[in-house]
């Protein structure tokens, strides 16, 4: 049997979640999610806002944090931490891609 | 069933103590974590720690797995006959890997049914990845991603089967960049939701533009009096081919701009094309070109290496 064709959404700063929809998404409790924004590791996209949304990229964040959670053992502080670290490696891997494109080959 | 060997998996003795497998999984999962690790086969490496370690952290499944025996990795093997009466269903050796049989284990014959049976219980995630070619990133694409998962049956136990999903993906995907196929994840049970499927895409190179975002780069070789004297060139963009001004005296490594040739935008516009300029200079002359080129350096007041002079100066009279 052939598989059905599904529609995808992005993960992306245009997809918005609850914080309901997050503590699904990701399986982590409501009191994790709120130390981790607490922290600084995730931020809703208005932070005096009273009832928090996110962007889609904080789904693949907070997913990562659960993993690492799991996988560690590690409390609210680490947590963060760890999290907070492994974006700015993202974003420094995604800045050195973007250096690395702009670089010339040698011309053949 | 075939047989791991769980505290080798892990590089421990078999009478190691909580301390010593919790040490060597810690160590082990800092090396292959595939949200830490670079190890192409890192999170292969981290499910076989992990399932060793959910195995063997507890005292319970900890004893059902050593009554298993001792057999070599990879082997076939069937629990001993007592097995099922003393640690759970015998019928449900059938079919099933190691890590089914002690991923819901209870133990004492306490299926993981019996407890689940009025539970919602959400079903899996998957995660999946996706490569494809530039080209499909431009117009968007179709894929075919096949997964082996692991899914409860009907008694509640995981089963390894595979699973083929086809999922659209819209254009202007970009390398990194993450998709959810809402309730493609494992079935729920007894009322509870359906997991998803997150599907990571990943580019192949190109072999003329490299992307950066939305953006592309594309090397533009430029023979020297093209770059000198400015030339319309062919240049190839994803849409096809279209035609670009090089202003004259462009200089290596100028980047010239076409905008909106880029890959698409998921919500909207589009990244841009930047054409690097390159002076190559040919392999092989004629006799009638090499003379043409003697008479350009003999009459040519062009010194491109007159400002060393002046920085060496420059630095001598600074330090």
């Amino acid at each position: 049997m052939s598989a059905r064709l599904t529609e995808t959404t992005w993960l992306d700063a245009h997809c918005e979640v609850t914080f309901a929809e997050l503590t699904s998404l990701s399986g982590l409790a409501e009191a994790e999610l709120r130390e981790l924004v607490e922290y600084g590791a995730l931020t809703p996209n208005d932070p005096r806002a009273t009832q928090w949304t996110f962007s889609g990229e904080c789904v693949v964040l907070a997913r990562a944090a659960q993993r690492l959670r799991a996988s560690f053992d590690l409390d609210p502080n680490a947590l963060s931490l760890a999290v907070g670290l492994l974006e700015r490696i993202r974003a420094l891997e995604s800045e050195l891609r973007a250096l690395r494109a702009q670089l010339p080959r040698r011309v053949r | 069933m075939k047989y791991k060997d769980y505290y080798a998996i892990l590089g421990v003795e078999r009478n190691a103590d909580a301390d010593a497998i919790k040490k060597a999984y810690r160590k082990l999962a800092h090396k292959y974590h595939p949200d830490v690790s670079k190890d192409p086969q890192g999170e292969a490496k981290f499910k076989d720690v992990a399932e060793a370690y959910a195995t063997l952290k507890d005292p319970e499944k900890r004893a059902a797995y050593d009554q298993l025996g001792k057999h070599a990795p990879g082997e076939n093997f069937r629990p001993p006959p007592d097995w099922g009466r003393q640690f759970g269903d015998s019928h449900a050796f059938e079919g099933i890997d190691l890590s089914d049989l002690f991923e819901h284990f209870t133990g004492h014959g306490r299926g993981a049914g019996a407890r689940r049976a009025h539970m919602p219980i959400p079903g899996q995630d998957y995660e999946g990845a996706a490569h494809i070619s530039l080209e499909d990133a431009y117009r968007g694409a179709t894929v075919d991603l096949e997964l082996n998962v692991s899914e409860l049956d009907e008694r509640g136990l995981m089963r390894r089967v595979p699973r083929s999903f086809k999922a659209r993906i819209p254009k202007g995907a970009t390398d990194g960049q993450r998709l959810r196929l809402r309730g493609k994840g494992g079935k729920g049970l007894n009322g509870g939701p359906d997991g998803d499927l997150y599907m990571n895409i990943a580019l192949h190179p190109h072999a003329l533009f490299r992307p950066s975002g939305h953006d592309l780069y594309l090397d533009l070789p430029l023979a020297p009096w093209e770059a000198v004297l400015g030339a319309t060139v062919q240049v190839p963009t994803l849409g096809g081919t279209v035609e670009l001004k090089v202003p004259p005296g462009t200089q290596a490594g100028q980047k010239l701009r076409l905008a909106n040739r880029g890959l698409p935008k998921p919500h909207q516009g589009a990244g841009d094309l930047y054409a690097i300029a390159q002076i190559a200079v040919p392999g092989i002359v004629s006799d009638k070109e090499r003379a043409l080129y003697r008479e350009l350096a003999a009459s040519a007041s062009f010194n491109p290496r007159g400002h060393f002079e002046e920085e060496v100066k420059h630095e001598r009279q600074t330090h």
